[in-house]
């Protein structure tokens, strides 16, 4: 997500570079292919499938946290902004379960605050 | 015949498809400046702008885009560029594993065919819904999956060219660098419905914060592992209570 500091240096070595786009298209679908693709509607043990209910409300936030309390945009600064959004998104999701109506407040207090805050 | 009666779940894998398509589509917030800027940082690394389009296509994935072809860019070796990108893919295989469940039954073409569109994107959205309709069959989730995916991935190729073609991202003031984390709130807020619910979130957030600064992505994987298993841990233990 940091990638625009990119220093000025030699050129990328073309051989390199499509190893790493080969490769890393094929690992990237072999993780994403493991599950999907080698278990297929095989059942899957009880105590597996507990923990995969809690995949989305876990790896989601994990994802998400470190971005809203040190955003790439304002050098990892925490944003006054920013945070103020991401709760205000939170608090209507959790309160209405309406997720396009969180997102639309979410962002309408992210340009409020910016405007505000100038 | 029940087919025209109205009901609370659409009736068919065209009416989910349709569906997936609108919910899928606030995503274009995300996905049009992120892959504009990779066009852009890859053409300023070199790349051109079929290289660049070729990258988004086989790998379709920001982060590890990004990652990889600042490493390539600091000269170090292709392996190192290779595992450290792939190590902040392994979330994807969490997705896939998340989604067996709901889209496993479906034919293998079908599955390779979702497996590749597997993104953040594609995934938080699909699990939310087939977590909301649990009554939806497999072809009207493999319907919804395949509809999310037609607003967000081909954008992914498109965006990618127009950055590497005009060399300038959208503009800084419109703060879109945040549409990421707000889209993904809205997800997962709705989801946050019981008690085993909220500590899963609550210790996947507290521990990422904690491990930000592992390489390779790593405090996300923690947190995430330690997430799911408060989830599960608690889950189990209130449902051998509530039998006992």
């Amino acid at each position: 997500m940091n990638g625009t500091n990119l220093a000025t240096g030699a050129a990328i070595d073309r051989v390199d570079l499509w190893i790493v786009i080969i490769g890393l298209g094929l690992g990237s679908f072999a993780l994403r292919f493991a599950f999907l693709g080698l278990i297929g509607n095989r059942q899957m043990p009880e105590w597996l499938l507990r923990h995969l209910r809690y995949t989305p409300v876990a790896v989601l936030p994990a994802l998400v946290a470190p971005l809203v309390v040190w955003p790439g945009a304002t050098g990892g600064e925490l944003d006054p902004p920013r945070l103020t959004a991401a709760l205000v998104t939170l608090a209507l999701g959790v309160m209405f379960r309406r997720t396009l109506l969180a997102i639309v407040c979410g962002l309408g207090t992210l340009y409020l605050m910016l405007w505000l805050m100038g | 015949m029940t087919a025209y009666a109205e009901t609370p779940s659409p009736a068919s894998a065209r009416a989910t498809f349709l569906r997936g398509m609108r919910d899928g589509a606030p995503f274009l917030l995300v996905v049009g400046p992120f892959a504009m800027l990779f066009g852009v940082v890859a053409s300023e690394a070199g790349l051109k702008v079929y290289e660049a389009l070729v990258y988004s296509i086989a790998v379709i994935a920001g982060a590890s885009q990004f990652a990889s072809l600042q490493l390539l860019r600091d000269g170090a070796p292709v392996a190192v560029a290779l595992v450290s990108a792939l190590a902040v893919n392994l979330r994807m295989a969490m997705y896939s594993a998340s989604l067996t469940p709901h889209i496993g039954g479906a034919p293998l073409w079908q599955r390779a065919l979702a497996a590749y569109f597997l993104v953040d994107q594609s995934y938080a959205c699909s699990v939310m819904a087939f977590e909301k309709h649990r009554d939806w069959s497999l072809s009207q989730k493999v319907g919804y999956f395949f509809g999310v995916i037609i607003p967000i991935c081909p954008f992914w190729y498109v965006f990618t060219v127009i950055g590497a073609m005009v060399g300038s991202t959208i503009p800084p003031e419109l703060a879109l660098d945040f549409a990421l984390p707000i889209t993904f709130i809205a997800m997962v807020a709705p989801m946050l419905r019981s008690v085993a619910h909220l500590a899963a979130c609550g210790v996947a957030i507290a521990l990422a914060l904690i491990f930000a600064g592992l390489p390779y992505n790593l405090g996300l994987l923690i947190a995430a592992l330690a997430g799911m298993m408060t989830g599960a841990a608690i889950e189990k233990r209130s449902t051998t209570e509530a039998s006992a």
